[in-house]
């Protein structure tokens, strides 16, 4: 039985009737294009090179959540193109200086492609207690690393919409008082589903405010379903990127699953934050391949268009890479994503010791709490 | 001789002079109002928001993310239960994060019944802000404890929210806040807005010096040995009097503890002035079925039981959706003085 998170189950040896198609290969090309858009072939490589391994992650985790290694999985098999083009875009870092990243729960992708190991991520899926985001706490996928301003991820839909214009002020500020250091912009990403929540029109409203607009990228990703319901069912037939509109927000609405549109469409937009100190509305058109969540099964919807899968054609097409390579490259990512597994597993779980750790920074002015929670007052 | 606004108004410039507060904001907190209350009347960093409850505390944490200190307002309590999962979040980060980022956030709020408030400008919230894990609560009973306890809330390094109660925002101390004038009139020259043209107008704020009413710390502000009253925010001043009528007129006196801190609150000042007389009366405000009260008195039971001399009781607001307008209403659901002093009488005279 072929591997249900691979390839389609119609066809044999995908890997080689695609490369079939394009044989002779052509001579290697200078720029893969899209439109009018283009990527050198260094770029689209490593675009390429890190959509597959966010793909490899990704459904390394599905299986572990089907194996009992995992219980709960949630994540963006199908978004890996705007992740990617998102990640590599990033201005990492620290502090008000760099961008502030408020993500939600599909962004395995960006975080990958920023640096981080692939193990930093299968350690919060199997709940352990090294899992440097949560300590075991959170669902997979809820990432929080101060080093480079990932805030924590969590589940409530669209709150991080809320927080943004915060972050996105110091950075204002910031940036005035040190021209230095005024590129740092508040990144925040939510699926379209979320955009009926307030705080989304909070984020249009806070950071529109004349004389006091806010370098804040507001991303949108459609995959057109909140869990089960179809986006024409419960919004106007209206783009998302439209309720920018009355704000005098710039927008725009792009293919997602073209990761030449994706990389063009987040740079204007990044930009544009950047240079204008103002904020900008993208909406990025996916897929969503594996449902919702483990909740909904997790089986692959062979009716969802494939952005890894024609990305990997235009290559070959292209003559930019061979099937030779492109099977190099899937089995490295997925051995990668294999070791993750294996050393998160030997490693240890969190304890009954560990139940109150973290909750209260120490404080000076508590004499309850001056270390951290330990519970009730005074109990004995 | 500062009112509790007052009191709030020069600790926040107390923070921005000397802790690092580096916003004040919330539904007209800035210029021209200085908030509904006046309690950031002149301040540097105060600025207005939209009306947008949840864009206020999620704009706080974003600031608190990025390294700044905000101290945030919404403007009633009572309009605050649009931002309890955003509170809930505020209170779950660092746990969430493992200590990845700690929540340096002051939320403050008018709390409570006493203005006429009706429906809507009447809610007590402080049973709704002991379910947080990871806040602070503290409410203070007067302008120098309001003083301290918002100095205290600025510098934890965790999310606190300071329930200010309503009717008190405008009592005057006996105490002088330290620098304060002595003469009340000057101190409102130098720092209350006029109340026509304010342009242009500039505080001219007094030398304040530091004064930390530490968090989890009560105050025993009678002390007797007929029984414990444990009390908080506006029903306080009531309790202290009740029990000062009653020592005058009857010779029984009473331990009225301020708790001062709601969470985490003065577990060893309770149980050692429970030890000493073994009666208990909970007083506040708020509506009675889940009742913060309640887990006090779950306490006091779980661990006094034997040393209990009659039954532990409490006096709360009535279970009733809101607050009506008309005086007939409050004072029917609410606890008033004479109600306290009743109850007073009753836990002392009762038969052990």
């Amino acid at each position: 039985m072929p591997d249900a998170n691979e390839d389609p189950p119609d066809i044999e040896d995908a890997l080689l009737r695609r490369g079939a198609r394009s044989t002779p290969y052509p001579a290697a090309p200078s720029a893969i294009r899209s439109g009018r858009d283009t990527l050198s072939v260094e770029v689209a490589l490593t675009v390429f090179r890190q959509m597959l391994r966010t793909r490899a992650i990704e459904e390394r985790s599905i299986k572990m959540s089907k194996s009992g290694e995992a219980y709960f999985w949630i994540g963006g098999p199908g978004e890996e193109a705007f992740n990617v083009c998102l990640g590599l875009q990033i201005n990492k870092g620290h502090g008000p200086a760099h961008d502030y990243l408020h993500l939600h729960y599909r962004n395995a992708g960006i975080m990958l492609t920023m640096g981080m190991p692939m193990i930093d991520h299968t350690r919060q899926l199997a709940m352990r207690w090294t899992d440097r985001h949560s300590r075991g706490r959170n669902f997979v996928g809820h990432y929080s690393i101060p080093e480079w301003n990932v805030i924590p991820v969590t589940s409530v839909i669209e709150v991080q919409f809320a927080m943004a214009p915060g972050t996105a002020l110091v950075q204002k500020r910031h940036g005035q008082k040190n021209p230095t250091e005024n590129e740092g912009i508040t990144v925040v990403v939510g699926g379209e589903a979320g955009t009926a929540e307030g705080d989304f029109e909070s984020c249009l409203n806070w950071t529109t405010r004349p004389g006091q607009e806010l370098p804040v990228l507001m991303l949108v990703t459609n995959n057109r379903y909140g869990i089960s319901t179809d986006l024409d069912t419960v919004h106007t037939h209206r783009p998302i990127a439209d309720r920018a509109i009355p704000y005098g927000m710039r927008y725009e609405t792009i293919d997602g699953n073209d990761p030449v549109a994706t990389w063009h469409g987040i740079d204007r937009a990044m930009r544009y934050c950047r240079r204008e100190r103002k904020p900008f509305l993208l909406e990025t058109m996916v897929s969503r391949l594996h449902g919702h969540s483990s909740s909904s099964g997790a089986q692959r919807n062979w009716n969802e268009a494939d952005s890894l899968a024609a990305f990997e054609q235009k290559l070959i097409d292209a003559g930019a890479i061979d099937t030779n390579a492109v099977r190099a490259l899937k089995d490295e990512a997925k051995a990668e994503a294999d070791r993750a597994v294996v050393e998160t597993m030997k490693e240890p779980e969190p304890t009954r010791e560990d139940v109150y750790a973290f909750t209260y920074a120490e404080s000076a002015v508590d004499t309850i709490y001056p270390k951290d929670f330990t519970g009730l007052p005074g109990a004995r | 001789m500062a009112n509790m606004a007052q009191a709030v108004r020069m600790a926040l410039h107390f923070g921005e002079k000397h802790l690092g507060v580096t916003d004040v904001f919330g539904e007209d907190v800035g210029p021209p109002l200085g908030g509904v209350f006046t309690a950031t009347q002149g301040l540097r960093t105060a600025w207005n928001t939209p009306l947008d409850e949840r864009g206020i505390i999620g704009t706080a944490m974003g600031i608190a993310y990025a390294g700044g200190r905000p101290v945030c307002e919404i403007q009633f309590c009572d309009y605050a239960f649009n931002v309890l999962d955003m509170f809930k979040i505020a209170g779950n980060q660092r746990w969430a994060s493992g200590g990845g980022y700690d929540m340096p956030l002051v939320v403050m709020t008018p709390n409570g019944a006493g203005i006429r408030g009706s429906l809507y400008h009447s809610h007590s919230f402080e049973s709704w802000a002991s379910r947080l894990p990871g806040w602070k609560v503290v409410m203070p009973s007067n302008a120098l404890d309001a003083y301290g306890l918002m100095l205290a809330a600025i510098k934890d390094p965790n999310p606190v929210l300071v329930l200010l109660p309503k009717a008190l925002l405008r009592a005057k101390d006996t105490r002088l806040i330290p620098g304060e004038p002595a003469d009340a009139d000057e101190l409102s020259r130098m720092i209350d807005a006029p109340v026509n043209d304010r342009v242009g107008w500039e505080p001219n704020w007094p030398n304040l010096e530091d004064h930390t009413v530490k968090i989890g710390s009560a105050e025993l502000v009678r002390e007797g040995t007929f029984g414990t009253v444990i009390s908080y925010g506006r029903p306080l001043p009531l309790c202290a009097q009740a029990a000062d009528e009653l020592a005058a007129q009857h010779y029984r006196t009473f331990d009225v503890i301020d708790l001062r801190s709601i969470f985490p609150y003065d577990w060893g000042m309770i149980s050692r002035s429970v030890l000493k007389t073994g009666r208990v009366l909970i007083v506040n405000e708020d509506t009675e079925v889940t009742n913060f009260g309640e887990h006090l008195l779950r306490r006091v039971v779980d661990e006094h039981f034997y040393d209990l001399s009659v039954r532990p009781r409490t006096l709360m607001g009535k279970h009733v959706p809101g607050i009506g307008m008309n005086q007939n209403y409050e004072v029917n659901s609410v606890p008033q003085l004479g109600d306290i002093r009743t109850a007073l009488w009753d836990l002392a005279t009762e038969a052990a």
